[in-house]
């Protein structure tokens, strides 16, 4: 895919992730045992031949520069082109400070790059995607601008649906939750001439709107050619704590496993350079997602465990998330919990969590 | 090019003939060990975790596999402006050129490569053992020392000691005599292929070395024993830790079982000391409802349906439901298939294994080699059960 742009969008990107994002941004929400959201979205874009990826970070985002690094995990060091991290002009959730006004900022950097095309995403779809079937589509209805959709009964994340008519043309786009309607959810992803992207930001602007979705796109509905592009591979939008928990636990279906992690391409992220995991005598594990590090001499049923986990003997873990580094010392039971980076739990600990409200034990904390 | 003081010359062009069909097209330094690494990266990291940033591989048999993962040594932080990683394959001069006839020629032949860093002292290491190691307390050791030339040394059980290079030392570590394989002795110090030489005294012995037509040009069996025969300032630095020759493929199966010893010396998790390697980006390992694992190595990517004990499992590994896998060496993406026995065996990269085989006994004392990209149909019994043994 040549001659087209990646931006990653984060601003005021919708986040119900609660305690998760309290110290990191929504993009840098780790995810799957060791990736991060935005992994799924940059991998995609560099498995497509994307090679200048543009980063429009808002808040917290220094969790984000530490694993973004140079880039080189995704192939993104070049001299040509490559990773651009564009922090925000002016901080805070002012709501006269959308997206509008920072990519509007940054429009030297639009300008400079020698791309026709720009794809313009968020970073919490999680989802593994060729854009080389997109391009050829953009081009085929001689579209103005596509935008990438799922069909899905996804309804606990806070995502944005589309209505299309016969031709695939998108007549609607309705507010997030506002509307049952339907069941194409948008992916915020929008395929469009850099020359339009650019248009659109300065009469937006100058009409004294902040957000390019709603009123730079979803306001031209009527004027300008928009269609709609299925994607029907594995989709997680994780916006909210529920959809996170879900999107977790269907990692567990091998299916799921072998479609979102190898189809198309594989989804990079940056390296920690851990052992095996060692399962010891007496351990159990079933039914599982184990990243590398981990030492399990405990029992782990129906749950994920990041890098460098250590469940001590006697320990239980059910349907629940495990941060890097965690540490569950001798006969803790925990249960529907979500236990961020770096936590120890003591021995003989009980800690247990819904379904629907998971137990949530915030980073670095010492149960 | 700026003055290091220190740097590595890597020995990398074994064959490694002795571990049969696993070194078919690749080098030894380059087979795969302990679930996710090469036998090399252990020497590379150990390496950069010494603060050693120039190192030069000297390449010679099968080199692809080889030359292609190091790279220009990005996993082990060897891509560096000054020094880094660099292959050294042999090559032609003005006056014609010569493979490496024995690894003192091999440094010999790359004599300028390390004349352009001008450094006090070189280590010279080989890429085909397992071990952690500080060369950086080893060459604090050799200054202390005022040493000439200093040897890493390892005592090995006494019925052992004909399959290395024994050395004899006085109380000040001073190495007073140098057998190769001896049949009888009166120490178990093994040489472990780990040296540092102050550069200016070795360029010399090379330059002699290389002069003698009848020399095999080799460290152990011709350099050593002339610096002994001169009396020079030649001495042992005992090391204490993890250290395996992987040689055989039951030194190599051995040295991936030593992985799984609870009491093991060589810990893979410390994280002052990693050992890195390239990363084949690879998701979690899946371990299904139905697994059963225990004992075991196991690296992302894998999926596991069947049944795992003692075993090492590398990435993209797939066991297949009903399958049992007990002592064994699974290397990268083997797909063992549903059903399936494998007592102690290695099992090669990308091979496969088809529904009901039964790969190696349990009762056998060898083991059993399924080669690189070798696939065994289904229901395949092991020559032994055709027979009715």
């Amino acid at each position: 895919m040549k001659n087209v742009m990646g931006i990653i969008n984060m601003v005021n990107e919708p986040d119900q992730l609660e305690e998760l994002t309290y110290h990191r941004n929504i993009a840098s929400v780790p995810f799957a045992g060791r990736y991060r959201l935005i992994d799924f979205i940059l991998s995609s874009m560099v498995n497509s031949g994307i090679t200048n990826v543009g980063i429009f970070t808002h808040t917290k985002y220094r969790s984000l520069m530490d694993h973004l690094g140079s880039g080189k995990e995704w192939d993104l060091d070049r001299k040509r082109s490559g990773l651009f991290i564009l922090p925000p002009m002016k901080e805070g959730l002012d709501p006269t400070n959308g997206d509008l006004q920072t990519l509007n900022a940054h429009r030297d950097y639009l300008h400079r790059s020698s791309e026709e095309y720009v794809l313009i995403s968020r970073s919490y779809m999680v989802c593994n995607i060729d854009f080389n079937g997109l391009q050829e589509f953009h081009n085929d209805n001689k579209s103005d601008i596509t935008v990438v959709y799922k069909e899905t009964n996804d309804i606990d994340s806070f995502s944005t649906r589309i209505g299309m008519d016969d031709r695939g043309r998108v007549t609607s786009m309705w507010e997030p939750n506002a509307s049952p309607y339907g069941n194409k959810v948008s992916m915020e992803m929008f395929f469009l001439k850099k020359s339009l992207l650019l248009d659109l930001i300065e009469t937006s602007l100058a009409e004294g709107h902040h957000s390019l979705m709603k009123d730079a796109i979803r306001a031209n509905i009527g004027r300008l050619n928009i269609y709609g592009y299925a994607y029907q591979g594995y989709l997680g939008i994780i916006n909210t704590l529920n959809s996170y928990y879900r999107h977790s636990m269907n990692l567990l279906n091998p299916n799921v496993w072998r479609e979102l992690f190898f189809k198309p391409g594989l989804i990079y992220t940056k390296i920690k350079d851990e052992a095996p995991t060692r399962h010891i005598d007496g351990g159990h594990t079933s039914n599982a997602m184990v990243a590398n590090g981990c030492v399990i001499e405990g029992s782990v049923t129906n749950s994920i465990l990041f890098r460098g986990v250590h469940i001590c003997k006697g320990a239980t873990v059910r349907n629940s998330i495990i941060m890097q580094n965690g540490v569950i010392h001798e006969n803790t039971s925990i249960e529907h919990a979500i236990i961020d980076k770096d936590v120890v739990v003591k021995a003989d600990r009980t800690l247990i969590g819904h379904e629907r409200a998971p137990f949530i034990v915030v980073k670095r904390k010492v149960i | 090019m700026k003055n290091k003081e220190c740097i590595a010359m890597l020995l990398a062009g074994g064959e490694g003939k002795r571990l049969g069909k696993l070194t078919k097209k690749i080098a030894k330094p380059a087979v795969f060990f302990g679930g996710k690494y090469r036998i090399i990266d252990f020497t590379l990291s150990n390496c950069t975790n010494s603060g050693i940033d120039t190192v030069g591989v000297l390449t010679q048999y099968h080199p692809l596999v080889l030359n292609h993962y190091i790279g220009i040594g990005k996993p082990w932080d060897l891509d560096r402006k000054e020094g880094g990683v660099s292959i050294l394959p042999p090559f032609i001069k003005r006056k014609g050129g010569d493979w490496y006839k024995g690894t003192a020629d091999a440094i010999y032949q790359n004599m300028d490569y390390i004349k352009q860093y001008n450094p006090e002292y070189v280590l010279i290491i080989s890429g085909d053992h397992i071990y952690k190691m500080d060369y950086e307390r080893m060459l604090r050791f050799h200054k202390e020392q005022k040493s000439d030339a200093t040897i890493a040394v390892i005592e090995v059980k006494w019925k052992e000691v004909n399959r290395f290079g024994i050395l004899s030392v006085d109380d000040n570590h001073r190495v007073t005599d140098f057998q190769e394989k001896p049949e009888e002795t009166t120490s178990n110090l093994a040489s472990m292929g780990v040296y540092i030489y102050t550069w200016k005294v070795l360029k010399q012995y090379l330059e002699n070395d290389a002069a003698q037509s009848k020399s095999s040009h080799d460290f152990g069996k011709d350099i050593i024993p002339a610096m002994l025969n001169d009396g020079i300032q030649l001495t042992a630095y005992p090391f204490d830790g993890y250290w395996k020759d992987v040689g055989t493929i039951d030194s190599l199966w051995e040295a991936n079982m030593d992985l799984l010893d609870e009491e093991t010396t060589l810990n893979l998790n410390d994280r002052k000391w990693r050992i890195y390697s390239l990363n084949p980006n690879q998701p979690p390992q899946y371990i299904a409802a139905s697994a059963v694992i225990s004992n075991s190595l196991v690296n992302e990517g894998c999926m596991v349906f069947g049944e795992v004990r003692h075993s090492v499992l590398f990435y993209g590994v797939e066991i297949g439901q009903g399958s049992v896998i007990i002592d064994s060496v699974i290397m990268p993406n083997a797909k063992i298939g549903n059903n399936v026995t494998i007592y102690k065996a290695i099992v090669g990269e990308g091979s496969i294994i088809g529904d009901g085989s039964v790969v190696g006994s349990p009762d056998s004392n060898e083991v059993t080699l399924v080669g690189n990209h070798e696939s065994i149909p289904s229901e395949f019994l092991s020559v032994k059960e055709q027979m009715g043994i």
